[in-house]
């Protein structure tokens, strides 16, 4: 028996390492496959890219403004032109992607927190479900713009406060998906079987059940993430967003609406970022959701009999 | 066998058990409540040491609630259930919880019993975590000696659930159970997902495991044939009702209530030439909701008289061991 | 007591498109019907049985992702060479099934009656009246008792067993010459199996149809069936009478299933007989017999070539896809006469 121990104790790492390093070959070969989502995967890690190190490379300073060079065309000194201030577009679109890319993260990041929590809570709880899903419900019927136009204007506009008031829209909609997964997962034997080995709820919501709700989550989170984007861009073009001088896109594109027919350069371009973020996140996640759920297998389907599994 | 048990006292001691599931009216709790479905009416099992106590039962019968409410997976409404001088529905907290390692159970279904996203391993090793038994190293090679008691290789440790067989999974399902070294299995059809060369492979692994062990099964089935393999005594269900209990061979020699010697006759028999007169019961299962009264099995039996409406039947014992309820043997 | 062949089947293969290939389902089956008759077609799961029954019907989407290759020749004419049209007419009408769940068979939102009327108005040219007329005599033919009020009623206020008696009456509606019956019984109860054997019996004499009953339980085979077909993998590994079949099985795999079932009789302290493993998946089919991997007897022969279907000369109407049947069969019959 003392012989065995020890053997099975080296096998064991040996083991770990080919089986992990088989597994990851497989996701990799999967992941490749789906070409949509690699191409979305791409560009918004570039698009990262240029948020973090983007700000080293561009010349000019985003507020710095040069009243002469006020409206002019892309040119070789100002690669996408600059605005009516004369500040250099290229250097606000890079700046503000921070702020944009930024804003969509931490929603992300945050709303999947207080969502999680409240959707495994709620599920597992019935009058806390009741309570909890009818706050949801009061936040879900206001269209999300308008909530967050609300809540922007008792906050005041600053960065911070946009980041709050999207968390508060977006929260409701992740715990929705987590409590509707973790609802049937909580109905699998395997749950009751936890129990019937005298499993904590506590153990059994963050241990057991909360494993199956992370890849539906991280879908979801991804089109917050855009969504969030969206959104923020969409109230600082209402001017409740980023406060004035810094820039985001969503502001470079309300100052270029008035000079839209002048300098269309100031609206195609911080147009053109918004919508590469979104689709390309969008791409990302309908990928990643694609590849977490076996039923969605690109149409194609193996059948055997009726009991295989 | 039957000699040993009679000296010993019960390990499991069930009486009167009884669970009702309250029917709410259309607006949930705020409706009312409109009545009980009875799953559980009154019954009562003595399990010894090292011995099976088949519980066999059509669909509905209540059979595996009564497993459930054992484990108080679902909380009995009535009745005691006693296990080495202690009543389970009194425990609660840290006595309840050593209980559990002492009573364990292996569901039907062995695709929805093993977590998806756990490595087998970490599902085998959780009992005892939560038992804290053990440190980290001791664990994993107790988890390793279960694995290789169940026929399994130890470099399935590191392995997914989706990646095994259902007659597989089944042998995790029963490692699980054996982790933290139980008394008492209780086996809600465990092999009824399983196909039939399989289905004898389990068979055969709980009854060496039973030996060697020392364990307990409480068997829940409705597979007549395999519960006439594994078990040693046979509890026959009808609507949350014990309608007879026998020791298996006398069982089968004779079946006493109306309601036995219908569902042993439909078995279909694998032999095409041992044509038997089969007895067709008429009609379908009463609602547990209202049950009928006097004996539950009055409106399908063939025997049916006017006391069987009226009065419910008492407990008899027939033979040696072999008790049943109907108004027949009066 | 020759009797017409309905169906025939020859070297039927169905293969379905999935991300890595094709996988075969059925891999090259061949079997016969007859007028009357009952043909049990059993097997563990994944064995490919529900697949093959499937394919009669040819109910799989064949633009997308399926397809069939061989034989299948219903009364003389190739089902798989019929244009779609066609087929939809012989579906239901020539040829019915019957599937295994009846609660998720049978639509929630509309009667029994509109269910059984739609079956007969589908394929018969009658008024609304006559149909309804019909529908009460079939519930009535299936053993459902006041069938003139059960006929208002929605599947949900029935009994399982009920609804597979409501299912058999839409089966039978147009009074089909084929009745495909897949594991009608596994979800029932085993009184309310013997019910529904019961009618299926009684309605194979009566109306003298062929059956394909497809089962994983020999019980139930064995208590119906005429002949009876065993699958493994996508293929049929023995074919005989049920008799036959239950008393000298030819097939390893057979025997191995049939000395692994728990009796109702007899000594039950001795171990049950295992067929040891389990099913290889589709996907990764072993060359030679595919049955070897877990065969008591397999030899070097059988892991290199796979053996044919073919008659066993011992017994009328028996085939087996085995290389030694012959030897297996003989060192049973000595190992009888010494424990005898």
């Amino acid at each position: 028996m003392q012989t065995l121990k020890t053997d099975t104790n080296v096998d064991l790492s040996e083991i770990k390492s080919t089986l992990k390093s088989e597994q990851r070959k497989i996701l990799t070969k999967k992941i490749m496959k789906n070409k949509l989502m690699v191409a979305g995967g791409i560009i918004f890690i570039l698009l990262c890219l240029l948020a973090l190190f983007g700000p080293m490379l561009v010349k000019y300073d985003p507020h710095e403004m040069t009243v002469s060079d006020r409206l002019t065309a892309p040119s070789g000194d100002h690669l996408l032109g600059t605005d009516n201030f004369g500040r250099d577009l290229l250097s606000r679109i890079v700046y503000g992607s921070r702020a944009t890319l930024g804003v969509g993260f931490s929603v992300a990041i945050l709303s999947s927190l207080f969502g999680l929590i409240i959707g495994l809570y709620s599920s597992y709880y019935k009058t806390l479900d009741h309570i909890l899903m009818r706050i949801s419900d009061g936040l879900m019927a206001i269209p999300g713009v308008l909530l967050a136009i609300a809540l922007m204007a008792a906050l005041g506009p600053s960065t911070r406060n946009v980041i709050i008031a999207l968390s508060i829209v977006f929260t409701p909609y992740i715990a929705r998906v987590v409590r509707s997964v973790a609802l049937s997962v909580r109905e699998q034997t395997y749950i009751e079987a936890m129990r019937a080995q005298g499993a904590s709820s506590f153990r059994i919501i963050w241990l057991h059940i909360m494993p199956n709700t992370i890849s539906p989550l991280i879908v979801q989170a991804t089109f917050i993430f855009s969504d969030a984007m969206i959104t923020e861009a969409a109230l600082s073009f209402l001017g409740v967003g980023v406060p004035a001088p810094d820039p985001s896109w969503g502001n470079i594109l309300y100052d270029g609406k008035l000079v839209i027919f002048n300098a269309w350069w100031m609206t195609v371009f911080p147009g053109i970022m918004i919508i590469l973020a979104v689709m390309s996140l969008n791409l990302f996640g309908d990928g990643l959701r694609d590849l977490i759920d076996p039923r969605v297998k690109s149409g194609k389907k193996i059948k055997g009999d009726k009991h295989a599994k | 066998m039957s000699q040993q048990i009679e000296e010993r006292s019960p390990l499991l001691h069930i009486e009167g058990l009884k669970k009702y599931f309250p029917v709410r009216g259309v607006f949930g709790g705020l409706g009312g409540v409109k009545g009980y479905v009875k799953a559980v009416n009154d019954i009562s099992i003595d399990l010894y040491e090292g011995e099976t106590y088949g519980l066999v039962g059509e669909s509905g019968c209540g059979k595996s609630t009564a497993g459930r409410s054992i484990l108080r997976l679902t909380e009995p409404t009535e009745g005691s259930i006693t296990y080495n001088g202690q009543d389970i529905l009194q425990l609660s907290g840290k006595d309840l919880q050593e209980l559990r390692r002492d009573l364990q159970m292996v569901f039907q279904d062995p695709y929805s019993s093993l977590n998806p996203r756990k490595r087998i391993g970490k599902i085998l090793e959780e009992p005892l975590i939560i038992q804290s038994i053990g440190d980290k190293k001791e664990r994993i090679d107790r988890v390793m000696e279960i694995m290789e008691k169940v026929g399994m290789r130890p470099d399935h440790y590191y392995r997914f659930p989706h990646e095994f067989s259902g007659g597989q999974r089944q042998r995790f399902g029963l490692a699980r159970a054996l982790v933290v070294n139980p008394k008492v299995i209780i086996c809600d059809e465990p092999v009824s997902a399983l196909d039939v060369s399989i289905q004898s492979q389990i068979i055969n692994l709980l009854q060496s495991l039973q030996e060697e062990l020392n364990l307990s099964y409480l068997f829940i089935a409705h597979d007549i044939s395999v519960v006439r393999h594994i078990s040693d005594r046979i509890g026959v269900m009808y609507l949350g009702k014990i309608v007879e209990e026998a020791p298996t061979d006398s069982l089968f020699k004779e079946q006493l209530h109306p309601y036995t010697q219908a569902l042993f006759s439909a078995v279909p028999l694998p032999d095409p030439k041992q044509k038997k007169e089969r007895i067709i019961l008429k009609g379908d299962l009463p609602s547990p909701l209202n049950p009928p009264s006097g004996c539950v099995f009055h409106t399908r039996c063939p025997f049916a008289m006017d006391i069987c409406s009226q009065a419910e039947p008492e407990k008899k014992e027939m033979g040696k061991d072999h008790f049943v309820a109907c108004h027949l043997y009066n | 007591m020759q009797n017409e062949t309905l169906l025939e089947v020859s070297n039927l293969k169905t293969h379905f498109g999935s991300d890595t290939g094709f996988v075969t389902a059925v891999d090259g089956i061949s079997f016969h019907v007859e007028e009357g008759e009952i043909l049990g077609v059993v097997g563990e799961s994944g064995c490919g049985k529900s697949v093959t029954a499937e394919s009669i019907l040819r109910l799989h989407d064949e633009k997308f992702n399926t397809m069939y290759e061989g034989e299948i020749k219903y009364k003389g004419e190739n089902l798989l060479k019929l244009p779609l049209s066609k087929m939809e007419n012989i579906r239901g009408n020539e040829i019915s099934m019957i599937f295994q769940d009846p609660m998720s068979s049978l639509n929630p939102v509309y009667t029994i009656g509109n269910q059984i009327t739609e079956a007969l108005l589908l394929h018969q040219d009658i008024s609304k009246k006559e149909a309804h007329n019909k529908a009460i005599e079939l519930l009535e033919l299936v053993g459902i008792p006041s069938p003139e009020k059960r006929i208002t009623e929605y599947p949900h206020e029935l009994s399982g067993g009920m609804q597979q008696r409501v299912m058999i009456a839409i089966g039978l509606a147009c009074q089909p010459s084929l009745l495909i019956a897949d594991e009608p019984t596994t979800a029932l109860d085993v009184t309310i199996q013997a019910q529904i054997l019961d009618i299926m019996l009684r309605l194979n004499k009566e109306l003298k149809m062929g059956v394909i009953f497809i089962t994983h339980d020999l019980g139930v085979v064995a208590e119906i069936c005429d002949r009876v077909a065993v699958m493994y993998l996508g293929q049929i590994v023995e074919e005989a009478r049920t008799i036959d079949l239950f008393e000298q099985p030819l097939h390893p795999y057979t025997s191995g299933l049939l000395e692994s079932i728990p009796k109702m009789d007899g000594d039950r302290s001795k171990k049950l007989n295992v067929v040891k493993g389990s099913v290889p998946s589709l996907d990764s089919i072993p060359q030679g017999c595919r049955f070897a991997s877990r065969c008591p007897f397999a030899d070097e022969l059988c892991l290199k070539e796979m053996p044919e279907l073919r008659p066993f000369k011992d017994e009328e109407g028996s085939k087996v896809r085995c290389w030694h049947a012959e030897k297996i069969l003989n060192e049973r019959k000595k190992e009888h006469v010494s424990t005898d």
